[in-house]
């Protein structure tokens, strides 16, 4: 399952550490940041509760980089 | 300028204006009796301008992500402030925020230029039902549907026309200003623009599977691929800004202790505030935002700007081996030629129907069936020189003999006779015609004998004309020179002429060799699975280094896998790149160093493939790829070394206290302007 998220952050180093701490969301299979279109690509793991899944994902990157948004 | 700014750009701009507002108004006023009060004065821009900075530094603390360059910046001034630079404190802060709105405008400009070209994204399609047209989204459309297209609108979908001819810019797609004229039949690509007629497509493929979304879908994952420095940029990030910290934070500590030690000063408030000062301005200086911010910033800007042209690099990897290609390996049919059987020169007798006596010599052998070439020799010029200057009219001639020829062929189905036909098509002729064909002999490895108004015309190869005993002028006899195939014409036993038809070189192919020579690739190599001397003449025409001929696609494979291994050996000479048009070769081109599809937009295995996808099938392309690689390259290695360079020079300076705060912001954000600035270039 794959779905992508409109998000807001202002640097690339933000939206590579943003990456970073979605990949390590469980839950998370892969993540992919994209600062150009403004973008994170999200595929979930098989069976993942997407809604709790990404709400840990917003937590996470806030963590990391609190100037940050994703429009779920 | 204000207009283009963001809401939340247009509030620090504010903030910064006020708080310089307020440090003028502070350096004017007699303040020097009154400590206290000055000091909580300054507090007053230096929240302004701060505040968040000093949030985000708290929260990351909070969080255990302590050492970034909120943090830094938060340290830095706090301690300033503490010292009494109350000026160098509120300044470092200022700056630091000037250099993030500039950053911040800089990131959203480039990014609104990329997304304008890379807007390709249709809204809606127009979807023709028993009732009328109706509006719907793109995605609820099934293969198949009827759509209608306006002038002015995105094709929204891939299709054929069914009704309607038109103009199509094909900008956004290929990079190809020239508009294509398009009518009932053609096959459209979404993203392209309607420009002038109403159009009636059919749909071939679905919302998702359409050129436009596998475009957009490939731009959009192009940031999962991370260049090599840009992980070393993150490693670096990783173990820099704490070494920092901790150095500054020893600075602060062993320098005053050294120097009551050693050099028997007297300790004191003055000696630690004065190492104190000097620590702090190491912490400045080394704040790593200009790296930090200006690579992804380049490849970001890279890869948008080749997008824009066409160029789909599929992620930064790709574009640091690209921009280290030293050795080009081409599949000759579909990159360098055309793939397509056409009529390459049409050459009538040059005594015109009248059999001039000349004996055959017998020794023609066979010059059918060679796929070839298109020649460029003078010789071939030359005799049309001469051709010319026998005949008047002899653009009159030429079309009879192709029209006959064409007419000749009208049953056949080989590609030779629809090459025929087609060039036909194009002089305006009417290759069709069954009126003045009558019956038809073909004649198996040779060519056919056909009745074409009342005459007996035959149309094949050299054998053909032997066998019915017809003399070719050894004049009009080009066997030797040239390895297209070559069809000739004779009605009633007369000879007419021949018609060379050859696989066409690409109009750029000889100037994408050169380039790619001007860009720094240093050994082009051909592979084909045509005959021997067709590789050597379209090699020796492009200027290509080496060629293989007569290969089978898995050979390809293994020519591809030797060349990768000589280039190990030869340390140092860079990677390889193939470019094939993602027919058959997808082996190939997952092999390489890297993988370069042309024109491949209706190939998916291509796209999955290739590592850089050039929308259309310009072979100049290639070279302009390496470019923008190299050139992307160029300025991520300069942002390194001006960065590291003017740091650590600066670093020194602040240790032995030569460097005050002032060199400490100019080596911060004067040094991440200039780096963003020159990641800028990377765009275009």
């Amino acid at each position: 399952m794959k779905k992508t998220y409109k998000i807001d952050v202002d640097c690339a180093n933000c939206a590579n550490k943003m990456e970073e701490a979605a990949n390590k969301t469980p839950g998370v299979k892969e993540a992919v940041v994209n600062f150009m279109a403004l973008k994170m690509k999200v595929e979930f793991e098989d069976g993942a509760d997407i809604d709790g899944v990404m709400q840990k994902v917003v937590e996470n990157c806030k963590i990391v980089e609190d100037d940050c948004q994703i429009y779920l | 300028m204000m207009k283009t700014l963001t809401e939340k750009q247009k509030k620090l701009l504010y903030r910064i204006l006020a708080a310089i507002v307020m440090m003028i108004l502070l350096s004017i006023l007699p303040l020097k009796q009154y400590p206290a009060v000055r000091f909580l004065l300054f507090l007053v821009p230096y929240f302004t301008v701060g505040f968040d900075i000093l949030r985000k530094a708290f929260k990351g603390i909070r969080n255990r992500q302590v050492f970034d360059e909120n943090f830094l910046m938060a340290v830095a001034t706090i301690g300033a402030m503490m010292l009494g630079e109350y000026t160098e404190g509120v300044a470092v802060m200022l700056f630091y925020q000037i250099g993030e709105l500039f950053q911040s405008i800089a990131v959203g400009k480039s990014r609104r230029n990329i997304s304008e070209l890379m807007d390709i994204r249709p809204d809606y399609a127009n979807l023709v039902t028993e009732d009328g047209v109706e509006k719907v989204d793109p995605d609820d459309v099934e293969t198949g549907s009827i759509l209608l297209i306006q002038p002015g609108e995105r094709v929204p979908i891939d299709g054929v026309v069914v009704e309607g001819s038109s103009s199509l810019d094909t900008s956004a797609l290929t990079g190809e200003s020239l508009p294509r004229d398009i009518s009932e039949g053609d096959e459209i690509l979404s993203g392209s623009i309607n420009q002038s007629g109403v159009l009636r497509i059919q749909t071939t493929r679905e919302f998702e599977e359409s050129t436009a979304s596998r475009i957009l879908d490939l731009v959009e994952n192009a940031g999962s691929r991370k260049a090599k420095s840009e992980q070393f940029i993150t490693r670096f990030a990783r173990w820099y800004t704490p070494a920092v910290c901790y150095s500054a934070l020893a600075l602060a500590v062993l320098g005053p202790v050294v120097s009551m030690v050693f050099l028997h000063r007297s300790g004191g408030w003055a000696l630690w505030s004065k190492w104190i000062y000097r620590a702090l301005t190491f912490l400045v200086i080394s704040c790593p935002c200009a790296i930090v911010v200006s690579i992804p910033l380049t490849f970001f800007g890279g890869i948008g700007g080749a997008g824009s042209k066409g160029i789909l690099i599929k992620g930064a990897n790709f574009m640091e081996t690209l921009a280290d290609v030293r050795t080009v390996v081409f599949d000759k049919t579909g990159t360098l030629t055309k793939g397509n059987f056409a009529v390459a020169r049409i050459c009538p007798a040059h005594t015109g129907y009248i059999h001039t006596g000349y004996e055959h010599t017998g020794d023609l052998g066979d010059t059918g069936e060679e796929p070839g070439r298109e020649p460029a020799g003078l010789l071939a010029q030359e005799s049309r020189d001469q051709a010319s200057a026998v005949r008047a009219g002899g653009k009159a001639v030429e079309e009879r003999l192709l029209e006959y020829a064409a007419l000749a062929e009208s049953f056949s189905t080989h590609p030779i006779s629809r090459s025929l036909r087609e060039a036909c098509r194009v002089n305006g002729q009417e290759p069709e015609s069954p009126g003045r064909v009558g019956t038809c002999r073909e004649i198996s490895g040779r060519g056919v004998v056909t009745e074409v108004d009342g005459k007996s015309v035959a149309a094949g190869n050299s054998l053909l004309m032997q066998e019915l005993g017809i003399v070719i002028p050894p004049e009009d006899d080009h066997s030797k020179t040239e390895t297209g195939t070559i069809v000739h014409v004779a009605a009633d036993g007369q000879y007419m002429g021949h018609i060379l038809i050859a696989d066409e070189i690409k109009p750029h192919a000889a100037d994408a060799v050169r380039e790619l020579g001007r860009a720094g690739v240093t050994r082009t190599v051909m592979l084909t699975g045509d005959a021997e001397e067709i590789a050597a003449h379209v090699a020796g025409d492009l200027g290509i280094d080496e060629y293989h001929a007569r290969l089978l696609p898995e050979q390809k494979v293994e020519k591809v896998e030797a060349l990768l291994a000589e280039n190990a050996k030869g340390a140092g000479r860079g990677s390889l790149a193939f470019v094939g048009d993602g027919i058959n070769d997808a082996p190939v081109l997952s092999r390489a160093d890297i993988g370069i599809a042309m024109g491949a937009l209706g190939s998916d295995a291509a796209i999955e493939a290739a590592d850089v996808v050039l929308m259309d099938d310009d072979p100049l392309r290639i070279a302009e790829a390496v470019r923008i690689a190299r050139k992307c390259i160029r300025i991520v290695h300069e942002n390194i070394g001006f960065a590291i360079g003017v740091k650590a020079i600066c670093l020194l300076l602040g240790a032995v206290g030569i460097a005050n705060m002032w060199l400490a912001i100019f080596a911060d954000v004067g040094v991440m302007v200039l780096c963003v600035l020159n990641a800028i270039r990377a765009l275009v």
